[in-house]
C-alpha cells in the first residue's frame, strides 16, 4: 500500500481532486472513487485522502466515507481506529467492530463496561445494539481464547438478573431486529429457579405475535430451552398449544424462509412429536414448491404419520408418485415405506399403494417402489407373499442397481415358497459379469439361500456362482464372501445355515435422526445454521469440521458412559474400513457416514447390536442424509444378508 | 450475523457487493455459482443456505437474481434469509423493479441503503418508510442537508414525528384470499383462509389507534356476549408497530401507525370452507385427432354478491397455450358454460401428462368467507383532532386455490369438481 502513485492516471487525478478546496469537487471525487471500487478497481492507495474528507458537516459526504472505509479498513487497521474515534458515538456496534480489530485497545479503555452500563439504557434501540455489540464480543472473544490456547477464557458478556430484568423490559419495545438479538441473549440465560424460567416463558410468549419470521424462531428457541424447568402444568399446556399456530404460519411464507423454518419445525418435532400432531395437512406440497422444500415437507409428514390421519397422507403420497419431478416421485414412494414400517396398522395399505404404484409400469415408480417393499419385508416377514409373483412378473422392467439388488434379496428371501426361484436368479447369474457389486453380492448370497432351503435341486446353480464369484469377479468384498461361503458350505452345512438364515433384528424407524445429546444442543440453538444444517456448530466453522473422534467425546462426555464409547470406536472403524473397500465413494463420504454412526451409535448398549440395527435402518434415514451422496455398500458380518446403502 | 453480502446475476457475478467484516474475503463471493452448478450436477439438492469450507453461503433468488450473504460463524439463517427479503423489498420498492438493469443505474444509493439497513453483520432499519426520509432517490442532488429522522433511534422507530395532514383519514382494507385444495375425487383435502387487514394511514402527529374486531377470544374473555357472529383467528400476526403484550393480556389491537400504507395484521383460520367458486370440468379426448373441454362453473355465494374477473386455468397438453375461461362477472347461484375443442397432431408424446392442476381466479369485494367484522377503529392524538375510518372488505383467491387432475385423460372422463 505504501507504493507511491504515479503522478498520472484516475487515481491521481482523484487525489487531486480529493484534496480541493471545493466542497462540492470533493463529494464528487469520493462518489467516483466508490464507483470506481465497486466495478473492481483498487482504490486502496487513496486511503489517507479520502479518510481527510471525513472532517465535515455534509452528513451525505461523511456516510460515503464511512463506506469507503469499511470496504479498506483491514488494510489500514491503525489507520482506521484514529479515524473511528472522530465518528459520532452513535452506535454501540462501534465498539464490536474495535473490538473486531482491537480487542485489546477495547478492553484498555472500558468499551466494554460503557456497553454494559447501556444495557440499562431508557431507549430499547440502544439497548438492543448494546446487547448485539456484547453478544458479538462474546462470540469473537470465545474464538480467540480458543485460538490463543485458552488463555483465559474471559466471559466478557455475563448475565445476571438485573440485566435479564432490563431485557425482558426492551424485549417488548425495541424494532424487530432488537428483539432478534434480545431473544438470543435470553437463550444464553440460565435460569436460577423454575419461577424464573416460567417467568421468562410468559413473557417471551406474545412475540410468537410479531409477522417476522425470525423473531417467532427466536421465541421457539428461548422458550424450548427455558421449558424444561417450568412446572406449572397450565403454563406447559398453553406455551405447547400457542406454540403450534405461529409454526404452521411460517409455512405460508416465502420458500427460503419457509425452508428454514421447516428445517427448525423437522427438529422440534423430534423432542416434541405431539406439538403439531393436527396439522398434518399444512405440509402437503404445492405443485410449484421449490423442490428443496417438498422434500423437507414430506419428512415432516412422515414423522407426523399417525393412524388417524394415514388413509389422507396415503392419498397425497400417492398423488405425488404420479408428478413429473423424478426425484421427488421416488422420495414419495420411499415414504410410503416409512410410514409402512412405522404404523403396523396401516402396513397393508401401504402395500396396497405400492402395488398399484407398480401397476403404473413407470420404470422409476416400480424400481423405487420395489426397494421399498424389501424394507417392508424386514419389518413384516412373511405378511405379504402373496406379492411376490408381481413382483417378479416385473422382472425386465428393473435396470437400477438398487432396485435389482432389492428383489434379488426378495427372492432368496423367500426362495422356498416362488417355485422358479433357481430360474429368476439364474437368469441374474448368466449376466453376473455384467451386474454391478451390489448386484452381485446379492445375487451371490440368495443362491446361497436357496441352497440351503432346496438343496436338491439346487446343487448346480451354486457351484455356478461360486465358481463366478471367485473366478471372474474383479472385487474383493465379492470375492471374499464367496470363498466364506464356499468354506462355510463345504465344511460345516449346520453352521453355514446359522449364519446365512440367522433370523435378523427386526427394523424401525428412527424417531431421530440425530443423537438426543446433539439434538438438546441443536434445539437451543433453532434458527441458526446449526439447526438448519441439523449439525452442531463445530462440525462447519472454525477450525474446520470436527474429526469423528472429538465428535465421539462430546456425544460421551454428555451421555457419560464409557461402554457407549467403546462401542463407538467399534462402529466408526468398521465403517471407515468399509468405505475404504469402496470404490464409488467420494472423499465427502467417510466424514458424513462417521458422523452417522456416532448418531446411532449413542443410542446402543451393545455394540455389534448397534452394528446391525444401523445397518437395517439405515436406508430408512435417507432423507435425513445429504441427498445425492454417492451409494456406499456395506458388506459386514458373514452372516448378514442385509447389506444396507448408506 | 453477515459478514459480507451481494447481489449476483444469473451468471453468478457479483453486481454490488458489500462487507461488513474482514473475516470473509469478497473472493467467495464467485465461488457461489460454480458451488451451486456442482451440487445440481451430482444431484444434491440446493438449498437456501449451505456451507463449504467453514464458509456459510446463505441465499434467496428474486427474478434472476441471486442475493447473497456470506458468514463464518453460526449466525441465525432465519435472520438472514428473512433480512434478504427484506432486502429485495426496500430494493423494489425504490426501483419499481429489482433487476440488473436498475442496480447498475443506482451502485450509490444502493451502498447507503445497505449501509443502513446492516451495521457489522446485524440487520437495523428496514422499514422502507423510514429509509425514503433520508435515503432520498436524488440524494446527490440535493441542496439541503438532510438529517436521519429522529425516528432511527427513536422508541418509535417506524413514524416520524411532525407529520401534517390537512384532512385526517384512515382507510382499512380488510382482503382474505382462499386457499382450496381439491383431490380428483371432488373431496376438500385442504382450505384455509389467509387474512390481512391493510392500513392506508394519513394522519397528523402520533395518533394512538386502537381496533377492535368482532374476536371471539376476546368476546369471551370479557364475558361480553357477541352481538352477531364472532371469529376464531387461529394464528394473528401484527406489524411491528403493535403492542404485542397488551394483545396477548386482554386482546388489545393499540398501536402507534406508521406513515401511509402498511400491513397491520395477518391472520389464518382453516375453517372448513364451502368451494366460493366451483368448477366442473370434463376432458374428452380422441387419440391422435382432437380433445374437447367442457367446463362448468358456478358462483356459490349469496345472491347480492358479485365475483369479479373471474378466470379458470385449464392445463392442457405440453404443446398449447393453456386456455383461460375468463367470466367478468358471476352474480352468486349462476352458472356458466365453457366448450372448446382442439386438434390435435397425430404424433404424440407418451408422457404427456403436466401434473399442473386446475386453478382459479376470482375477488369477491364486500364480502369476507370468516366473517370478520371491524367494529371500530378509535383515534386518539394529544391536538383532539377528529379523524374518519373507512374500511373495504374484499375476497379473492389465494395462490393456491386449485384442484387435481386425473392422471390419465381416459375418454370422457371428469377431471374433477371444484
Amino acid at each position: 500500500m505504501a507504493v507511491a502513485p504515479p503522478r498520472k492516471g484516475e487515481n491521481w487525478e482523484l487525489r487531486q481532486q480529493l484534496n480541493s478546496e471545493y466542497r462540492d469537487k470533493r463529494a464528487d471525487a469520493i462518489k467516483r472513487v466508490i464507483a470506481n471500487h465497486t466495478i473492481g478497481k483498487d482504490c486502496s492507495g487513496l486511503f489517507p485522502d479520502v479518510v481527510k474528507n471525513m472532517q465535515t458537516d455534509d452528513l451525505e459526504q461523511k456516510k460515503l466515507v464511512y463506506l469507503y472505509l469499511m470496504n479498506y479498513a483491514k488494510t489500514q487497521p491503525e489507520l482506521v481506529i484514529l479515524a473511528v474515534n472522530t465518528f459520532v458515538k452513535t452506535a454501540a456496534l462501534c465498539v464490536a467492530k474495535v473490538f473486531d480489530l482491537k480487542p485489546e485497545l477495547c478492553i484498555e479503555y472500558g468499551f466494554i463496561e460503557t456497553l454494559r452500563d447501556l444495557i440499562g439504557d431508557g431507549n430499547p434501540m440502544v439497548v438492543a445494539n448494546a446487547v448485539t455489540a456484547l453478544a458479538d464480543i462474546h462470540e469473537a472473544a470465545q474464538s480467540l481464547s480458543e485460538t490463543a490456547n485458552g488463555s483465559g477464557s474471559a466471559n466478557l458478556f455475563i448475565i445476571d438478573q438485573a440485566t435479564l430484568a432490563k431485557l425482558l423490559v426492551a424485549l417488548n419495545e425495541c424494532s424487530e431486529w432488537g428483539r432478534i438479538a434480545i431473544l438470543s441473549t435470553l437463550a444464553r440465560y440460565k435460569a436460577s429457579d423454575s419461577e424464573e424460567s416460567e417467568h421468562i416463558c410468559e413473557r417471551v410468549m406474545p412475540q410468537f405475535q410479531h409477522n417476522n419470521a425470525a423473531v417467532v424462531l427466536g421465541a421457539v428457541k428461548v422458550i424450548m430451552i427455558h421449558i424444561k424447568h417450568v412446572h406449572r402444568e397450565d403454563l406447559l399446556k398453553s406455551l405447547t398449544r400457542k406454540m403450534a399456530p405461529p409454526l404452521v404460519t411460517l409455512i405460508s411464507s416465502p420458500p427460503e424462509v419457509q425452508w428454514v423454518a421447516l428445517r427448525n419445525i423437522n427438529l422440534l418435532l423430534q423432542k416434541r412429536p405431539d406439538i403439531l400432531a393436527n396439522e398434518m395437512r399444512v405440509f402437503f406440497c404445492k405443485y410449484n414448491d421449490p423442490p428443496y422444500v417438498k422434500v423437507e415437507k414430506l419428512e415432516i409428514m412422515v414423522r407426523l404419520a399417525s393412524e388417524k390421519n394415514v388413509d389422507t397422507l396415503l392419498g397425497e403420497l400417492k398423488e405425488y408418485a404420479s408428478e413429473v419431478d423424478v426425484d421427488f416421485v421416488r422420495k414419495a414412494v420411499r415414504a410410503v415405506g416409512q410410514v409402512a414400517i412405522k404404523i403396523d396398522t396401516a402396513a397393508e395399505r401401504c402395500v396396497g399403494v405400492l402395488m398399484d404404484l407398480i401397476e403404473t409400469r413407470v420404470s422409476y415408480v416400480v424400481q423405487e417402489a420395489v426397494i421399498v417393499l424389501k424394507d417392508i419385508f424386514r419389518r413384516y416377514p412373511h405378511s405379504y407373499e402373496g406379492i411376490i409373483p408381481t413382483l417378479c412378473a416385473n422382472l425386465d422392467e428393473l435396470d437400477e442397481p438398487e432396485a435389482k439388488a432389492s428383489l434379488i434379496w426378495i427372492i432368496g428371501e423367500y426362495a422356498e415358497k416362488i417355485e422358479n426361484a433357481d430360474e429368476l436368479l439364474g437368469t441374474f447369474l448368466e449376466a453376473f459379469k455384467e451386474e454391478s457389486y451390489p448386484v452381485q453380492l446379492q445375487t451371490l448370497t440368495a443362491i446361497v439361500k436357496l441352497f440351503l432351503k432346496k438343496p436338491d435341486e439346487s446343487q448346480a446353480i451354486v457351484q455356478r456362482v461360486l465358481q463366478a464369484a471367485t473366478k471372474d469377479c474383479d472385487n474383493a468384498d465379492v470375492r471374499d464372501r464367496a470363498y466364506i461361503y464356499w468354506r462355510l458350505l463345504s465344511s460345516d452345512p449346520a453352521a453355514a445355515k446359522a449364519v446365512v438364515l440367522s433370523v435378523r433384528p427386526p427394523i424401525s424407524l428412527p424417531q431421530t435422526t440425530v443423537a438426543p445429546a446433539i439434538l438438546e444442543e441443536l434445539l437451543g440453538e433453532i434458527s441458526s445454521l446449526a439447526s438448519v444444517y441439523h449439525k452442531p456448530a463445530a462440525t462447519f466453522i472454525g477450525k474446520g469440521r470436527l474429526g469423528a473422534e472429538e465428535m465421539a467425546k462430546r456425544t460421551v462426555e454428555t451421555e457419560d458412559e464409557v461402554s457407549r464409547e467403546k462401542a463407538l470406536q467399534t462402529v466408526v472403524a468398521g465403517q471407515q474400513a468399509e468405505n475404504l473397500l469402496d470404490f464409488d465413494a467420494d472423499d465427502d463420504v467417510p466424514p458424513k457416514v462417521s458422523g452417522w454412526a456416532i448418531a446411532s451409535a449413542a443410542k446402543a448398549s451393545n455394540p455389534l447390536d448397534e452394528l446391525m440395527d444401523l445397518f437395517s435402518t439405515a436406508s430408512m434415514n435417507v432423507p435425513a442424509q445429504t441427498p445425492g451422496a454417492p451409494m456406499a455398500m456395506n458388506a459386514t458380518g458373514g452372516g448378514m444378508a442385509g447389506w444396507e446403502w448408506i | 450475523m453477515a459478514s459480507l453480502v451481494a447481489i449476483l446475476d444469473v451468471k453468478g457475478k457479483s453486481l454490488i457487493q458489500r462487507s461488513y467484516r474482514d473475516d470473509v474475503p469478497p473472493s467467495y463471493i464467485e465461488r457461489f455459482l460454480p458451488l451451486v452448478l456442482d451440487m445440481e450436477e451430482e444431484n444434491v439438492q440446493v438449498t437456501p443456505c449451505f456451507t463449504d469450507e467453514g464458509i456459510n453461503y446463505m441465499h434467496i433468488r428474486h427474478n434472476n437474481l441471486y442475493l447473497l450473504a456470506l458468514s463464518k460463524r453460526n449466525s441465525n439463517a432465519a435472520e438472514i434469509i428473512f433480512f434478504l427479503h427484506r432486502l429485495c423489498a426496500v430494493l423494489s420498492e425504490y426501483f419499481k423493479e429489482l433487476e440488473e438493469e436498475s442496480i447498475r443505474d443506482n451502485f450509490v444509493i444502493i451502498y447507503e441503503l445497505l449501509d443502513e439497513m446492516m451495521d457489522f453483520g446485524y440487520p437495523q432499519t428496514t422499514e422502507s418508510k423510514i429509509l425514503q426520509e433520508y435515503i432520498t432517490q436524488e440524494s446527490h442532488k440535493l441542496e439541503v442537508q438532510v438529517r436521519p429522522p429522529m425516528a432511527v433511534t427513536n422508541a418509535v422507530s417506524w413514524r416520524s414525528e411532525g407529520i401534517r395532514y390537512r384532512k385526517n383519514e384512515v382507510f382499512l382494507d380488510v382482503v382474505e384470499s382462499v386457499n382450496l385444495l381439491v383431490n380428483a375425487s371432488g373431496n376438500v383435502i385442504r382450505s384455509e383462509i389467509l387474512g390481512a387487514v391493510k392500513m392506508k394511514c394519513y394522519l397528523s402527529g402520533m395518533p394512538e389507534l386502537r381496533l377492535g374486531l368482532n374476536d371471539k377470544v376476546m368476546f369471551e374473555s370479557t364475558g361480553r356476549a357477541a352481538r352477531g357472529k364472532s371469529i376464531e383467528m387461529e394464528d394473528v400476526k401484527f406489524h411491528q408497530c403493535v403492542r404485542l403484550s397488551r394483545f396477548e393480556n386482554d386482546r388489545t389491537i393499540s398501536f402507534i401507525p406508521p406513515d401511509g400504507e402498511f400491513e397491520l395484521m395477518s391472520y389464518r383460520l382453516s375453517t372448513p370452507v364451502k368451494p366460493l367458486v366451483w368448477v366442473e370440468a370434463s376432458v374428452e379426448s380422441h387419440r391422435g385427432s382432437r380433445v374437447e373441454y367442457m367446463v362448468k362453473v358456478r358462483g356459490q355465494f349469496k345472491r347480492r354478491s358479485t365475483a369479479n374477473n373471474v378466470e379458470i386455468y385449464v392445463p392442457v397438453p405440453d404443446d398449447a397455450d393453456s386456455p383461460k375461461f375468463r367470466i367478468k362477472q358471476l352474480g352468486g347461484g349462476r352458472d356458466y358454460l365453457m366448450r372448446a375443442h382442439f386438434g390435435l397432431p397425430s404424433v404424440r408424446n407418451e408422457e404427456l401428462d403436466k401434473r399442473a392442476p386446475i386453478s382459479v381466479k376470482f375477488e369477491i369485494p364486500y364480502f369476507t368467507v370468516s366473517g370478520i367484522q371491524v367494529r371500530y377503529l378509535k383515534i386518539v392524538e394529544k391536538s383532539g383532532y377528529s379523524a374518519l375510518p373507512w374500511v373495504r372488505y374484499l375476497c379473492v383467491n389465494g395462490d393456491d386455490y386449485v384442484l387435481r387432475t386425473i392422471t390419465d385423460a381416459k375418454a370422457s372422463s371428469i377431471i374433477a369438481p371444484l
